[in-house]
């Protein structure tokens, strides 16, 4: 939490999540065959999205931060998935 | 009563002497006081010239057909004075200036967070800036895409676009840096005392506003670079022609430069939320409501870019998602000009001038705001949409909201950082004729654009000549009293009286220490009150 604190994570953490990142990368690319429509777009986005939460909790460390930088950067990813959402209600009903 | 905290012995930030000489002492300075004017003079420099622009765009639309240049310097002209003023005057003005100069000293803070940061903050600004002013110069002429680069023509155009684009992009590393330095300096150099309730609401404003620069400025960049490949590699980003959508690059623009408008605004409403209590002697009325509503303001403003789209062949579910979304926005606006006005009711009203443009602020910006009511609600917006209606709303807001807010703040916090006063006499004076300036300039373009005089438009019917005749008479009296307002100041600064500790009589820190402030700000603790307006 403070500034001085350091947590060091254990090589066998880092190393499941960098398992589970280089599969959800190896469903990216398997997904890409089916054609779902929009639903494409959508699928990519969560698995694009659930990598970048594994890559902000365990790389990045705010697993082990203070509660309000959680909220902050909670907020900020809730933003963007709204921002696309609505980008999106434009393309879908197009 | 406020006692001085500071003694009267120590050095000031202008006479602190430093390493370096001469110049070198401001341009090597990492102190946010001398930024805060390194930043001033910068903006000041580029705001003159852009209302030069500005005013020769206005006499050339003096009469109909060719008045004083050609279509394409015409073209040049918009476009030029639309990135000057957006990109290098009025998204990084106040924040800029007087949240440099300012912030850290009403949360009882000795500088910034990262002073360093923001010194250079103020160099890739300027580079920007540079960039920006080549790009009128350069072989292919200046850009005539207007400043917001529309797809496929800013993709086609010979113009210098890319130029024009890098200068935009280097200009945003400013904008999100100078945001990072405010949020991390308001969370952590807070005075041990001041908790984020007992902060006057300018520092709120501003901490919105840095988030605004730090979540939605990347997106603008992205955007360009996209542009710029489109132009190099002819990828097929935007360009139908290449398998790409143009609607794609409004909404990329606008999710951007929607919450820009903000990034404007909010810091102005911060400054009036300041003068007004001082002014009255009054507490402001509903504290947390207003700091809220500039949170709500920033948040909610991030959801309604699809308003500048409407016509351009969105789906139909998008458009009345955004109108209404749009609608949302104006409530917390509301709830800042009430609380204004709750605030000033049986106050002590001293009619100052920074009181004065502050209340023209409030003027001119509900003009602006109820305008845009008749831009966000999908039928009306069909009419106005591309006609002049939109420059004048875009210009009470911007230029009446920010443009006044900006004075506001000069006016307001003068004394402060040059530690003199400017003569009373001739800035109301000033101040009279840039309104009636003003609103002779911007309000005859509602009638014309409701009419149907459509914007950036060279040539018009001769039945829209009046309105354009008594615009430019208005643009000719704004500019004069800028002129009047800017002597005065510039006076003040070389030779006005002295000014004391606290001329206003306000109740927040920054009058509780010496003007102009040293060169830490306070040489001893500075007393934290719970509520910094207590007026009672
Ligand atoms: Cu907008």
């Amino acid at each position: 939490m403070s500034e001085n604190a350091t947590h060091i994570t254990e090589y066998k953490t880092l190393g499941i999540v960098l398992v589970t990142l280089l599969f959800f990368t190896l469903i990216t690319i398997v997904v890409t065959s089916f054609d779902l429509a929009v639903w494409n777009v959508v699928l990519a986005l969560v698995i694009a999205g659930t990598k970048g939460f594994l890559v902000v909790t365990y790389f990045m460390h705010i697993k082990y931060e203070s509660l309000l930088l959680k909220i902050l950067v909670g907020m900020v990813f809730f933003l963007f998935a709204l921002i696309l959402v609505i980008t999106f209600i434009d393309y879908a009903y197009r | 009563m406020i006692n001085a905290t500071t003694t009267m012995e120590s050095v000031s930030y202008l006479d602190h002497k430093g390493k370096y000489k001469g110049i070198f002492a401001w341009i090597f300075a990492t102190d946010h006081k001398r930024i805060a004017l390194l930043y001033l003079y910068a903006i000041s420099t580029f705001f003159v010239i852009g209302a030069i622009l500005g005013l020769l765009m206005r006499l050339e639309l003096i009469s109909p057909g060719q008045t004083i240049m050609t279509a394409q310097t015409y073209n040049g002209i918009f476009t030029v004075h639309g990135i000057m003023m957006i990109f290098m005057v009025v998204i990084p003005g106040l924040s800029a200036i007087f949240g440099n100069f300012f912030l850290p000293i009403l949360i009882g803070a000795k500088d910034v967070a990262f002073p360093r940061l923001n010194l250079f903050s103020w160099y890739i600004f300027i580079t920007g800036s540079i960039l920006a002013v080549l790009s009128q110069f350069l072989r292919s002429g200046p850009p005539d895409t207007g400043w917001t680069f529309y797809a496929p023509y800013s993709t086609a155009t010979g113009t210098n676009v890319i130029f024009a684009t890098t200068a935009a992009f280097v200009l945003g590393f400013s904008s999100i840096l100078t945001g990072l330095n405010f949020i991390v300096t308001i969370h952590r150099m807070r005075a041990p005392k001041m908790k984020f309730f007992s902060m006057p609401l300018f520092p709120w404003s501003i901490y919105a506003t840095a988030w605004i620069q730090v979540l939605a400025t990347p997106i603008i960049a992205i955007t360009l670079l996209m542009l710029i490949a489109e132009r190099l590699f002819k990828i097929g980003f935007f360009d139908p022609a290449y398998g790409g959508d143009p609607i794609l690059f409004q909404h990329m623009f606008w999710i951007y430069s929607h919450p820009a408008v903000y990034i404007m605004i909010l810091p102005a409403m911060g400054v009036i939320t300041e003068i007004i209590p001082t002014f009255c002697q009054r507490k402001v009325y509903g504290y947390k409501a207003i700091a809220m509503s500039s949170l709500a303001i920033a948040g909610v403003g991030y959801l309604v870019w699809g308003h500048h789209m409407f016509t351009s062949g969105m789906s139909e579910t998008a458009r009345w998602v955004f109108s209404l979304l749009t609608f949302i926005v104006a409530i917390p606006s509301a709830v800042k000009v009430f609380n204004w006005l709750a605030t000033m009711y049986k106050g002590s009203i001293d009619l100052k001038p920074p009181l004065l443009y502050a209340l023209s602020f409030i003027f001119l910006f509900s003009i602006g705001g109820l305008t845009g009511l008749v831009l966000g609600s999908l039928a009306t917006n069909i009419q106005v949409h591309d006609t002049s209606f939109v420059v004048a709303h875009f210009h009470y807001i911007v230029f009446g909201g920010m443009g006044f807010g900006f004075f506001a703040a000069l006016h307001y916090w003068f004394p402060k950082i040059y530690g003199r006063m400017y003569n009373f006499r001739r800035a109301n004076i000033a101040w009279g004729i840039l309104f009636v300036g003003f609103n002779l300039l911007y309000f005859p373009l509602f009638i014309i654009g409701m009419q149907g005089m459509p914007r950036r438009y060279y040539d018009y019917l001769p039945q829209f000549q009046t309105g354009h005749v008594i615009s430019t008479i208005g643009g000719i009296i704004l500019i004069i009293g800028l002129f009047l307002m800017i002597r005065n100041l510039v006076l003040g600064a070389r030779k006005g009286a002295k000014a004391p500790a606290n001329p206003w009589n306000g109740s927040t820190l920054e009058w509780q220490i010496v003007s102009p402030p040293p060169q830490e700000n306070f040489d001893e603790d500075p007393l934290i009150k719970n509520n910094p307006y207590d007026y009672e």
